[in-house]
Protein backbone atom coordinates (compact mmCIF):
# COMPACT_ATOMS: atom_id res chain seq x y z
CA UNK A 1 0.00 0.00 0.00
CA UNK A 2 1.29 3.52 -0.75
CA UNK A 3 1.57 6.22 2.28
CA UNK A 4 2.99 8.33 1.17
CA UNK A 5 2.97 9.83 -2.28
CA UNK A 6 4.99 12.96 -3.21
CA UNK A 7 3.29 14.49 -6.30
CA UNK A 8 4.87 17.09 -8.78
CA UNK A 9 6.36 19.37 -6.14
CA UNK A 10 8.30 22.13 -6.53
CA UNK A 11 9.77 24.69 -4.49
CA UNK A 12 11.33 28.21 -5.24
CA UNK A 13 12.99 30.73 -3.13
CA UNK A 14 12.73 33.63 -5.21
CA UNK A 15 14.44 32.94 -8.37
CA UNK A 16 16.36 29.78 -7.13
CA UNK A 17 14.43 26.19 -7.48
CA UNK A 18 15.65 24.33 -4.76
CA UNK A 19 13.40 21.42 -5.50
CA UNK A 20 11.91 20.79 -9.25
CA UNK A 21 8.85 18.73 -9.74
CA UNK A 22 10.26 15.85 -7.75
CA UNK A 23 7.35 12.96 -7.57
CA UNK A 24 8.41 9.31 -5.75
CA UNK A 25 5.84 7.57 -3.08
CA UNK A 26 6.89 5.30 -0.34
CA UNK A 27 5.28 2.17 -0.05
CA UNK A 28 4.14 1.09 3.94
CA UNK A 29 6.80 -1.02 5.80
CA UNK A 30 9.27 -0.19 3.44
CA UNK A 31 12.88 2.03 4.67
CA UNK A 32 13.19 4.46 1.59
CA UNK A 33 16.46 6.83 1.65
CA UNK A 34 16.62 10.26 -0.45
CA UNK A 35 20.38 10.58 -1.83
CA UNK A 36 22.02 13.61 -3.41
CA UNK A 37 25.10 15.43 -3.52
CA UNK A 38 25.48 18.13 -1.29
CA UNK A 39 23.21 21.14 -2.18
CA UNK A 40 21.08 18.98 -3.87
CA UNK A 41 18.00 19.77 -2.30
CA UNK A 42 17.76 17.24 0.41
CA UNK A 43 16.73 19.33 3.30
CA UNK A 44 14.05 21.58 1.62
CA UNK A 45 12.46 18.18 0.39
CA UNK A 46 12.53 16.67 3.52
CA UNK A 47 10.95 20.23 4.96
CA UNK A 48 8.30 20.13 2.40
CA UNK A 49 7.24 15.88 3.23
CA UNK A 50 6.93 17.07 6.65
CA UNK A 51 5.27 20.05 6.67
CA UNK A 52 7.70 22.63 7.68
CA UNK A 53 8.07 24.19 4.47
CA UNK A 54 4.82 25.20 1.99
CA UNK A 55 5.72 23.58 -1.65
CA UNK A 56 5.27 26.13 -4.44
CA UNK A 57 3.24 23.86 -6.26
CA UNK A 58 2.27 20.26 -6.63
CA UNK A 59 1.60 18.00 -3.31
CA UNK A 60 2.37 15.83 -0.71
CA UNK A 61 -0.20 13.10 0.17
CA UNK A 62 0.12 10.76 3.30
CA UNK A 63 -2.69 8.16 3.35
CA UNK A 64 -4.50 9.53 0.47
CA UNK A 65 -4.61 13.04 2.46
CA UNK A 66 -3.07 16.19 1.60
CA UNK A 67 -0.37 16.77 4.13
CA UNK A 68 1.65 19.78 2.50
CA UNK A 69 0.47 22.94 3.20
CA UNK A 70 -0.78 22.01 7.04
CA UNK A 71 1.26 23.16 9.62
CA UNK A 72 3.92 20.75 11.16
CA UNK A 73 1.97 19.99 14.47
CA UNK A 74 -1.25 18.88 12.18
CA UNK A 75 0.77 16.95 9.98
CA UNK A 76 2.62 15.49 13.05
CA UNK A 77 -1.06 14.10 14.63
CA UNK A 78 -1.70 12.40 11.47
CA UNK A 79 1.50 10.93 11.95
CA UNK A 80 4.08 12.21 9.48
CA UNK A 81 6.69 12.68 12.35
CA UNK A 82 10.47 13.99 11.50
CA UNK A 83 13.53 14.17 13.62
CA UNK A 84 16.25 17.01 13.00
CA UNK A 85 19.54 17.19 12.18
CA UNK A 86 22.49 16.92 14.72
CA UNK A 87 21.15 17.11 18.29
CA UNK A 88 17.88 18.58 18.68
CA UNK A 89 16.34 17.41 21.87
CA UNK A 90 15.16 19.46 24.86
CA UNK A 91 18.18 20.18 26.35
CA UNK A 92 17.59 21.64 29.90
CA UNK A 93 15.35 17.84 30.57
CA UNK A 94 16.31 14.63 31.15
CA UNK A 95 16.12 11.88 28.46
CA UNK A 96 13.18 10.35 30.15
CA UNK A 97 11.36 13.59 30.12
CA UNK A 98 12.48 14.65 26.92
CA UNK A 99 10.28 11.51 25.84
CA UNK A 100 7.73 12.39 28.29
CA UNK A 101 6.95 15.60 27.04
CA UNK A 102 6.90 13.94 23.23
CA UNK A 103 3.79 11.76 24.23
CA UNK A 104 1.20 14.62 23.06
CA UNK A 105 -0.72 12.46 20.70
CA UNK A 106 -3.95 10.15 21.50
CA UNK A 107 -4.43 11.92 25.03
CA UNK A 108 -8.04 11.87 26.53
CA UNK A 109 -7.74 14.08 29.37
CA UNK A 110 -7.95 17.83 28.49
CA UNK A 111 -5.54 21.01 30.11
CA UNK A 112 -8.27 21.11 32.73
CA UNK A 113 -7.98 17.53 33.60
CA UNK A 114 -4.90 17.77 33.91
CA UNK A 115 -4.50 20.60 35.99
CA UNK A 116 -7.11 19.32 38.18
CA UNK A 117 -5.68 16.03 38.41
CA UNK A 118 -8.43 14.21 37.24
CA UNK A 119 -8.30 10.02 37.63
CA UNK A 120 -7.97 10.18 33.73
CA UNK A 121 -5.35 12.47 33.80
CA UNK A 122 -3.48 10.38 36.27
CA UNK A 123 -3.89 7.03 34.49
CA UNK A 124 -2.43 8.68 31.21
CA UNK A 125 0.40 9.98 32.61
CA UNK A 126 1.46 6.46 34.32
CA UNK A 127 0.77 5.01 31.02
CA UNK A 128 2.81 7.50 29.70
CA UNK A 129 5.99 7.01 31.91
CA UNK A 130 5.89 3.25 30.72
CA UNK A 131 5.70 3.92 27.01
CA UNK A 132 8.54 6.59 27.85
CA UNK A 133 11.23 4.13 29.62
CA UNK A 134 9.95 1.22 27.00
CA UNK A 135 10.89 3.75 24.27
CA UNK A 136 14.26 4.65 25.66
CA UNK A 137 15.01 0.59 26.60
CA UNK A 138 14.19 -0.28 23.48
CA UNK A 139 16.27 2.55 21.65
CA UNK A 140 19.26 1.16 24.21
CA UNK A 141 18.81 4.75 26.59
CA UNK A 142 17.61 3.24 29.33
CA UNK A 143 20.62 3.54 31.60
CA UNK A 144 21.05 7.50 30.71
CA UNK A 145 17.56 8.27 31.39
CA UNK A 146 17.84 10.13 34.07
CA UNK A 147 20.76 12.27 33.19
CA UNK A 148 20.19 15.78 31.83
CA UNK A 149 20.34 15.80 27.89
CA UNK A 150 22.96 18.67 28.13
CA UNK A 151 25.27 16.02 29.76
CA UNK A 152 24.62 12.97 27.12
CA UNK A 153 27.27 12.09 24.59
CA UNK A 154 26.63 12.84 20.63
CA UNK A 155 25.66 9.43 19.92
CA UNK A 156 23.30 9.30 22.40
CA UNK A 157 21.25 12.68 21.92
CA UNK A 158 21.22 11.35 17.87
CA UNK A 159 18.84 8.38 19.40
CA UNK A 160 17.31 10.59 21.66
CA UNK A 161 15.90 12.86 19.10
CA UNK A 162 14.73 9.66 17.22
CA UNK A 163 13.12 8.31 20.64
CA UNK A 164 11.08 11.79 20.95
CA UNK A 165 9.82 11.20 17.65
CA UNK A 166 8.78 7.65 18.17
CA UNK A 167 6.91 9.15 21.03
CA UNK A 168 4.86 10.78 18.45
CA UNK A 169 3.63 7.51 17.32
CA UNK A 170 4.19 8.04 14.07
CA UNK A 171 3.05 5.80 11.00
CA UNK A 172 5.86 7.79 8.72
CA UNK A 173 9.07 8.59 10.19
CA UNK A 174 11.46 11.33 8.56
CA UNK A 175 14.32 11.34 9.49
CA UNK A 176 17.08 14.01 8.84
CA UNK A 177 20.64 12.55 8.19
CA UNK A 178 20.78 10.36 10.38
CA UNK A 179 24.20 8.92 10.35
CA UNK A 180 25.94 11.95 9.96
CA UNK A 181 28.84 12.44 11.64
CA UNK A 182 28.96 9.10 13.04
CA UNK A 183 32.02 6.57 12.57
CA UNK A 184 31.56 3.30 11.37
CA UNK A 185 30.62 1.85 14.57
CA UNK A 186 28.10 4.34 15.15
CA UNK A 187 26.71 4.02 11.82
CA UNK A 188 26.23 0.09 12.10
CA UNK A 189 24.36 0.82 15.91
CA UNK A 190 22.30 3.60 14.31
CA UNK A 191 21.47 1.14 11.11
CA UNK A 192 20.60 -1.69 13.44
CA UNK A 193 18.36 1.03 15.14
CA UNK A 194 16.12 2.21 11.67
CA UNK A 195 15.76 -1.87 11.41
CA UNK A 196 14.32 -2.00 14.60
CA UNK A 197 11.79 1.46 13.90
CA UNK A 198 10.58 -0.31 10.88
CA UNK A 199 9.89 -4.51 12.72
CA UNK A 200 8.04 -2.26 15.44
CA UNK A 201 5.61 -1.18 11.96
CA UNK A 202 6.76 2.14 11.47
CA UNK A 203 7.59 3.35 8.08
CA UNK A 204 10.67 5.19 7.44
CA UNK A 205 12.28 7.70 4.93
CA UNK A 206 15.53 9.09 5.45
CA UNK A 207 17.50 11.82 3.79
CA UNK A 208 21.10 10.65 3.92
CA UNK A 209 25.03 11.13 2.97
CA UNK A 210 26.36 8.10 4.18
CA UNK A 211 25.58 5.75 0.57
CA UNK A 212 27.36 2.68 2.56
CA UNK A 213 24.56 2.95 5.15
CA UNK A 214 21.92 3.94 2.55
CA UNK A 215 22.59 0.85 0.34
CA UNK A 216 22.37 -1.14 3.13
CA UNK A 217 19.44 -0.36 4.60
CA UNK A 218 17.34 0.80 2.02
CA UNK A 219 14.48 -0.94 0.01
CA UNK A 220 14.02 2.09 -2.39
CA UNK A 221 16.40 5.03 -2.82
CA UNK A 222 15.55 8.13 -4.80
CA UNK A 223 18.11 10.30 -5.95
CA UNK A 224 17.98 14.11 -6.76
CA UNK A 225 20.41 16.47 -7.89
CA UNK A 226 19.78 20.20 -8.75
CA UNK A 227 16.80 19.62 -6.96
CA UNK A 228 15.43 17.14 -9.41
CA UNK A 229 14.82 13.84 -9.36
CA UNK A 230 17.77 11.70 -11.32
CA UNK A 231 16.78 8.04 -10.84
CA UNK A 232 15.33 5.73 -8.51
CA UNK A 233 15.21 2.67 -7.56
CA UNK A 234 16.71 -0.41 -5.73
CA UNK A 235 19.82 -0.04 -4.15
CA UNK A 236 21.10 -2.75 -6.91
CA UNK A 237 20.16 -0.54 -9.62
CA UNK A 238 20.79 2.94 -7.98
CA UNK A 239 24.72 1.42 -7.97
CA UNK A 240 24.48 0.53 -11.59
CA UNK A 241 22.60 3.81 -12.53
CA UNK A 242 25.13 5.49 -14.71
CA UNK A 243 22.91 9.21 -14.38
CA UNK A 244 23.54 8.91 -10.57
CA UNK A 245 27.48 8.02 -10.90
CA UNK A 246 28.05 11.00 -13.22
CA UNK A 247 26.14 12.94 -10.60
CA UNK A 248 28.16 11.97 -7.99
CA UNK A 249 31.93 12.63 -10.60
CA UNK A 250 34.31 14.71 -8.88
CA UNK A 251 33.29 13.93 -5.27
CA UNK A 252 34.56 11.10 -3.47
CA UNK A 253 34.45 7.40 -5.63
CA UNK A 254 34.28 5.79 -1.96
CA UNK A 255 30.64 7.38 -1.36
CA UNK A 256 29.04 4.92 -4.06
CA UNK A 257 29.83 2.19 -1.20
CA UNK A 258 32.62 0.77 -4.49
CA UNK B 1 9.37 -0.26 37.32
CA UNK B 2 5.86 -0.02 37.77
CA UNK B 3 3.47 -2.48 36.52
CA UNK B 4 -0.03 -2.30 35.69
CA UNK B 5 -1.46 -2.91 39.11
CA UNK B 6 0.76 -0.87 41.23
CA UNK B 7 -1.02 2.17 42.39
CA UNK B 8 1.53 4.73 40.22
CA UNK B 9 -0.45 7.70 39.70
CA UNK B 10 -1.00 7.98 43.13
CA UNK B 11 2.53 7.72 44.20
CA UNK B 12 2.98 9.82 41.80
CA UNK B 13 1.31 12.79 43.08
CA UNK B 14 2.60 12.20 46.53
CA UNK B 15 5.72 12.51 45.09
CA UNK B 16 4.92 15.90 43.32
CA UNK B 17 2.91 17.00 47.23
CA UNK B 18 6.00 16.49 48.94
CA UNK B 19 8.00 19.33 47.56
CA UNK B 20 5.15 21.54 47.16
CA UNK B 21 4.14 21.95 51.13
CA UNK B 22 7.81 22.28 51.72
CA UNK B 23 7.52 25.70 50.09
CA UNK B 24 3.65 26.13 50.14
CA UNK B 25 3.92 25.93 54.15
CA UNK B 26 6.29 28.12 55.04
CA UNK B 27 5.32 31.33 52.69
CA UNK B 28 1.70 30.71 54.44
CA UNK B 29 3.38 30.73 57.41
CA UNK B 30 4.85 33.92 56.60
CA UNK B 31 2.10 35.65 54.78
CA UNK B 32 -0.62 34.63 56.95
CA UNK B 33 1.38 34.65 60.42
CA UNK B 34 4.60 36.25 60.54
CA UNK B 35 3.78 39.46 58.74
CA UNK B 36 0.26 39.66 60.69
CA UNK B 37 2.06 39.60 63.54
CA UNK B 38 4.70 42.21 63.19
CA UNK B 39 3.00 44.41 61.13
CA UNK B 40 -0.52 44.53 63.18
CA UNK B 41 0.19 48.19 64.24
CA UNK B 42 1.93 49.40 61.35
CA UNK B 43 -0.51 50.29 58.62
CA UNK B 44 2.11 51.83 56.05
CA UNK B 45 3.38 48.93 56.55
CA UNK B 46 0.43 46.59 56.09
CA UNK B 47 0.32 48.74 53.36
CA UNK B 48 3.85 48.21 51.55
CA UNK B 49 3.32 44.32 51.73
CA UNK B 50 -0.21 44.40 50.15
CA UNK B 51 1.17 46.11 47.73
CA UNK B 52 3.97 43.72 47.31
CA UNK B 53 1.32 40.31 47.37
CA UNK B 54 -0.57 42.43 44.50
CA UNK B 55 2.46 43.34 42.36
CA UNK B 56 3.40 39.27 43.16
CA UNK B 57 0.30 37.98 41.80
CA UNK B 58 1.21 39.97 38.59
CA UNK B 59 4.72 39.03 38.01
CA UNK B 60 3.20 35.44 38.74
CA UNK B 61 1.98 35.74 35.49
CA UNK B 62 5.15 37.63 33.91
CA UNK B 63 6.55 34.32 35.03
CA UNK B 64 4.92 32.34 33.01
CA UNK B 65 5.19 33.77 29.93
CA UNK B 66 8.69 33.65 30.91
CA UNK B 67 8.03 29.49 31.37
CA UNK B 68 7.07 29.53 27.43
CA UNK B 69 10.12 31.65 26.53
CA UNK B 70 9.08 35.24 26.05
CA UNK B 71 10.11 38.16 27.74
CA UNK B 72 7.01 39.95 28.57
CA UNK B 73 7.10 43.18 29.20
CA UNK B 74 3.59 44.51 29.41
CA UNK B 75 1.60 43.38 32.13
CA UNK B 76 1.12 47.12 33.54
CA UNK B 77 -1.38 47.13 30.61
CA UNK B 78 -3.10 44.77 31.75
CA UNK B 79 -3.42 45.67 35.37
CA UNK B 80 -4.69 48.93 33.39
CA UNK B 81 -6.82 47.30 31.51
CA UNK B 82 -8.35 45.55 34.58
CA UNK B 83 -8.26 48.43 37.14
CA UNK B 84 -10.26 50.58 34.48
CA UNK B 85 -13.24 48.26 34.08
CA UNK B 86 -13.25 47.23 38.09
CA UNK B 87 -13.33 50.96 38.39
CA UNK B 88 -15.90 51.68 36.02
CA UNK B 89 -18.56 49.02 36.82
CA UNK B 90 -18.32 49.61 40.51
CA UNK B 91 -18.10 52.89 40.40
CA UNK B 92 -20.70 53.89 36.98
CA UNK B 93 -22.32 50.71 36.91
CA UNK B 94 -22.81 49.99 40.48
CA UNK B 95 -21.28 46.62 40.76
CA UNK B 96 -20.22 45.37 43.76
CA UNK B 97 -16.79 44.67 43.70
CA UNK B 98 -16.91 41.08 44.33
CA UNK B 99 -18.70 40.92 41.00
CA UNK B 100 -16.78 43.46 38.86
CA UNK B 101 -13.08 41.45 40.14
CA UNK B 102 -13.71 38.88 37.79
CA UNK B 103 -14.66 41.11 34.92
CA UNK B 104 -11.53 42.88 35.30
CA UNK B 105 -9.80 39.62 34.91
CA UNK B 106 -11.66 38.69 32.05
CA UNK B 107 -11.53 41.91 30.20
CA UNK B 108 -7.26 42.04 30.30
CA UNK B 109 -7.53 37.80 29.64
CA UNK B 110 -9.80 38.78 26.78
CA UNK B 111 -7.83 41.26 25.07
CA UNK B 112 -4.65 38.99 25.69
CA UNK B 113 -5.89 36.60 23.90
CA UNK B 114 -7.30 38.40 21.01
CA UNK B 115 -3.21 39.95 20.30
CA UNK B 116 -1.63 36.96 21.41
CA UNK B 117 -1.91 35.11 18.54
CA UNK B 118 -0.22 37.95 16.45
CA UNK B 119 2.10 39.11 19.20
CA UNK B 120 3.38 35.57 20.23
CA UNK B 121 4.62 34.80 16.86
CA UNK B 122 7.57 37.17 17.46
CA UNK B 123 10.47 35.81 19.73
CA UNK B 124 13.43 37.18 22.02
CA UNK B 125 14.02 41.05 21.47
CA UNK B 126 11.14 41.65 18.88
CA UNK B 127 8.38 40.23 21.48
CA UNK B 128 9.98 42.19 24.23
CA UNK B 129 10.11 45.35 21.94
CA UNK B 130 6.25 45.44 20.79
CA UNK B 131 4.97 44.56 24.35
CA UNK B 132 6.82 47.54 25.78
CA UNK B 133 4.73 49.59 23.48
CA UNK B 134 2.15 47.87 24.13
CA UNK B 135 2.02 49.13 27.55
CA UNK B 136 2.33 52.85 26.15
CA UNK B 137 -0.20 52.16 23.97
CA UNK B 138 -2.31 50.96 26.43
CA UNK B 139 -1.76 53.75 28.53
CA UNK B 140 -2.14 56.24 25.73
CA UNK B 141 -5.62 54.56 24.50
CA UNK B 142 -6.96 55.37 27.97
CA UNK B 143 -5.94 58.85 27.81
CA UNK B 144 -7.45 59.82 24.33
CA UNK B 145 -10.36 57.43 24.58
CA UNK B 146 -10.95 58.89 27.96
CA UNK B 147 -10.15 62.74 26.73
CA UNK B 148 -12.87 62.62 23.86
CA UNK B 149 -15.60 60.28 26.12
CA UNK B 150 -14.39 63.53 29.17
CA UNK B 151 -13.02 60.71 31.71
CA UNK B 152 -9.30 59.88 31.93
CA UNK B 153 -9.23 58.74 35.18
CA UNK B 154 -11.80 57.17 37.59
CA UNK B 155 -11.32 58.38 41.28
CA UNK B 156 -13.58 57.32 44.52
CA UNK B 157 -13.76 53.96 43.42
CA UNK B 158 -15.26 52.31 46.67
CA UNK B 159 -13.44 50.04 48.85
CA UNK B 160 -14.52 46.32 48.54
CA UNK B 161 -17.63 45.62 50.43
CA UNK B 162 -16.58 43.40 53.88
CA UNK B 163 -12.63 44.93 53.80
CA UNK B 164 -13.01 47.75 56.10
CA UNK B 165 -9.46 48.01 57.66
CA UNK B 166 -6.42 47.74 56.11
CA UNK B 167 -5.22 44.70 57.74
CA UNK B 168 -8.55 42.83 56.19
CA UNK B 169 -7.46 43.96 52.59
CA UNK B 170 -3.73 42.74 53.10
CA UNK B 171 -5.04 38.81 54.13
CA UNK B 172 -7.22 39.30 51.16
CA UNK B 173 -4.31 40.27 48.80
CA UNK B 174 -1.84 37.50 50.58
CA UNK B 175 -4.44 35.31 50.71
CA UNK B 176 -4.94 35.83 46.75
CA UNK B 177 -1.07 35.43 46.50
CA UNK B 178 -1.18 32.09 47.94
CA UNK B 179 -4.03 30.72 45.18
CA UNK B 180 -2.35 32.03 42.62
CA UNK B 181 1.30 30.35 43.69
CA UNK B 182 -0.34 27.15 44.15
CA UNK B 183 -2.22 27.67 40.84
CA UNK B 184 0.73 28.38 38.84
CA UNK B 185 3.06 25.78 40.63
CA UNK B 186 0.44 22.89 39.63
CA UNK B 187 0.62 23.97 36.43
CA UNK B 188 3.97 23.99 35.79
CA UNK B 189 4.67 20.97 37.73
CA UNK B 190 1.89 19.30 35.46
CA UNK B 191 2.43 17.77 32.02
CA UNK B 192 1.03 21.38 30.89
CA UNK B 193 4.20 23.06 32.36
CA UNK B 194 6.20 20.12 30.85
CA UNK B 195 4.42 21.21 26.78
CA UNK B 196 5.82 25.09 28.11
CA UNK B 197 9.40 24.17 29.00
CA UNK B 198 9.58 21.77 25.87
CA UNK B 199 8.50 25.08 24.17
CA UNK B 200 10.96 27.13 25.71
CA UNK B 201 13.64 24.96 24.76
CA UNK B 202 12.53 24.33 21.30
CA UNK B 203 9.82 25.44 19.72
CA UNK B 204 10.15 23.44 16.39
CA UNK B 205 10.79 20.29 18.21
CA UNK B 206 7.90 20.82 19.47
CA UNK B 207 5.66 21.17 17.16
CA UNK B 208 7.68 18.08 15.02
CA UNK B 209 5.72 16.29 17.99
CA UNK B 210 2.31 17.73 17.42
CA UNK B 211 2.71 20.26 20.00
CA UNK B 212 0.03 23.04 19.06
CA UNK B 213 2.86 26.02 19.83
CA UNK B 214 0.57 28.67 18.60
CA UNK B 215 -2.36 27.50 20.95
CA UNK B 216 -0.32 26.95 24.30
CA UNK B 217 1.25 30.07 23.71
CA UNK B 218 -1.75 31.97 23.71
CA UNK B 219 -3.23 29.76 26.66
CA UNK B 220 0.00 30.94 28.90
CA UNK B 221 -0.02 34.64 27.72
CA UNK B 222 -3.69 35.15 28.14
CA UNK B 223 -3.73 33.45 32.15
CA UNK B 224 -0.73 35.96 32.12
CA UNK B 225 -3.03 38.72 31.56
CA UNK B 226 -5.76 37.49 33.48
CA UNK B 227 -3.85 37.84 36.68
CA UNK B 228 -2.54 41.19 35.97
CA UNK B 229 -6.42 42.34 35.25
CA UNK B 230 -7.30 40.97 38.94
CA UNK B 231 -3.92 42.51 40.42
CA UNK B 232 -4.86 45.88 38.46
CA UNK B 233 -8.71 45.61 39.31
CA UNK B 234 -7.77 45.06 43.03
CA UNK B 235 -5.33 48.11 43.05
CA UNK B 236 -7.92 50.44 41.98
CA UNK B 237 -10.25 49.30 44.73
CA UNK B 238 -7.17 49.70 47.22
CA UNK B 239 -5.96 53.08 45.96
CA UNK B 240 -9.66 54.01 44.89
CA UNK B 241 -8.35 55.38 41.73
CA UNK B 242 -7.15 54.78 38.16
CA UNK B 243 -5.37 56.77 35.98
CA UNK B 244 -4.07 56.18 32.75
CA UNK B 245 -0.49 56.97 34.32
CA UNK B 246 -0.98 54.36 37.13
CA UNK B 247 0.17 52.06 35.11
CA UNK B 248 3.85 53.14 32.79
CA UNK B 249 6.60 51.39 31.05
CA UNK B 250 8.54 51.33 34.25
CA UNK B 251 5.59 49.50 35.64
CA UNK B 252 6.09 46.83 33.08
CA UNK B 253 9.07 46.37 33.41
CA UNK B 254 9.52 46.05 37.04
CA UNK B 255 7.10 43.02 36.95
CA UNK B 256 9.58 41.77 34.51
CA UNK B 257 12.71 42.53 36.66
CA UNK B 258 10.80 40.99 39.46
CA UNK B 259 11.05 37.89 38.26
CA UNK B 260 14.78 38.27 37.16
CA UNK B 261 15.43 38.92 40.31
CA UNK B 262 13.48 36.05 42.17
CA UNK B 263 15.04 33.76 39.64
CA UNK B 264 13.35 32.09 36.79
CA UNK B 265 13.67 28.59 37.38
CA UNK B 266 11.69 28.72 40.35
CA UNK B 267 7.60 29.58 40.51
CA UNK B 268 8.59 31.01 44.17
CA UNK B 269 11.34 33.41 42.23
CA UNK B 270 8.36 36.39 41.03
CA UNK B 271 7.44 36.77 44.69
CA UNK B 272 10.96 36.72 46.06
CA UNK B 273 12.17 39.00 43.76
CA UNK B 274 9.05 41.12 44.21
CA UNK B 275 9.37 41.86 48.44
CA UNK B 276 12.73 42.13 47.95
CA UNK B 277 13.03 45.01 45.55
CA UNK B 278 9.38 46.54 46.87
CA UNK B 279 10.47 46.68 50.74
CA UNK B 280 14.15 47.18 49.88
CA UNK B 281 13.02 50.66 48.12
CA UNK B 282 11.10 51.35 50.97
CA UNK B 283 14.42 50.86 53.25
CA UNK B 284 15.94 53.23 50.64
CA UNK B 285 13.44 56.01 51.24
CA UNK B 286 15.02 56.95 54.35
CA UNK B 287 17.77 57.62 52.69
CA UNK B 288 15.80 59.88 50.14
CA UNK B 289 18.71 61.31 47.68
CA UNK B 290 20.50 58.12 47.43
CA UNK B 291 17.53 56.01 47.46
CA UNK B 292 17.39 55.44 43.01
CA UNK B 293 21.40 55.28 43.30
CA UNK B 294 21.99 52.72 45.89
CA UNK B 295 19.01 50.58 44.45
CA UNK B 296 20.69 50.58 41.08
CA UNK B 297 24.01 49.26 42.74
CA UNK B 298 21.88 46.17 44.82
CA UNK B 299 20.60 45.34 41.28
CA UNK B 300 24.16 45.06 39.62
CA UNK B 301 25.55 43.47 42.36
CA UNK B 302 22.83 40.78 42.44
CA UNK B 303 23.09 40.12 38.88
CA UNK B 304 26.71 40.13 38.95
CA UNK B 305 26.41 37.47 42.02
CA UNK B 306 23.55 35.97 41.32
CA UNK B 307 22.80 35.85 37.59
CA UNK B 308 19.84 33.33 37.92
CA UNK B 309 18.11 34.90 40.53
CA UNK B 310 18.35 35.57 43.85
CA UNK B 311 17.23 31.86 44.79
CA UNK B 312 19.78 30.40 42.89
CA UNK B 313 21.48 31.14 46.22
CA UNK B 314 19.80 28.24 47.79
CA UNK B 315 20.97 25.47 46.11
CA UNK B 316 18.66 23.15 48.64
CA UNK B 317 15.75 25.30 46.99
CA UNK B 318 16.69 24.56 43.53
CA UNK B 319 14.71 20.86 43.57
CA UNK B 320 12.37 21.77 45.56
CA UNK B 321 10.61 24.80 44.84
CA UNK B 322 9.37 23.39 41.94
CA UNK B 323 10.59 25.46 39.17
CA UNK B 324 12.59 22.19 36.97
CA UNK B 325 13.14 18.93 38.33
Amino acid sequence: MTLLQVDGVTKQFGGLTAVNNVSFSVEEGQICSVIGPNGAGKSTLFKLISSFLVPTSGQVRFDGAQVSGLKPHVAARMGVVRTFQETTVFKEMTALENVIVAHQLGLQSRTLGVFLGSRLARDENAAIRDSSSEILDYLGLGHVKDERAVNLPHGYLRALGIAIAMAAKPRLLLLDEPFAGMNPDETNRAMEMVQGIRRRGITVLLVEHDMRAVMNISDWIVVISFGSKIAEGKPEAIRADEAVIAAYLGEDDLELGH
Amino acid sequence: MATATDPAPTRGEKRVLGPFLLIFAPLAAVLFVAIPFVLADMPYWLNVVTNACLLSFASLGVWLTFSIGRVNIAQGAFCLIGGYTVGGLTTFGGLSFWLALPFGGAAAALVGYIIGYPLLRLRGIYFAMVTLSLTEAVRLAFLYFGTMVGVTSITSIPSPPGITSPMAFYLFAAALLILGYAGIWRLQSSRTGGVFRSMRQNEELAASIGIDVARYRVFAFTICCFMGGIAGGIFAALQQNVYPQSYTVADSINFMLYCFLGGLEFVLGPIVGTFALVVSFELLRAIQEYQALLYGILMIVVMLFLPNGLLSFFPALKRLSGGRK
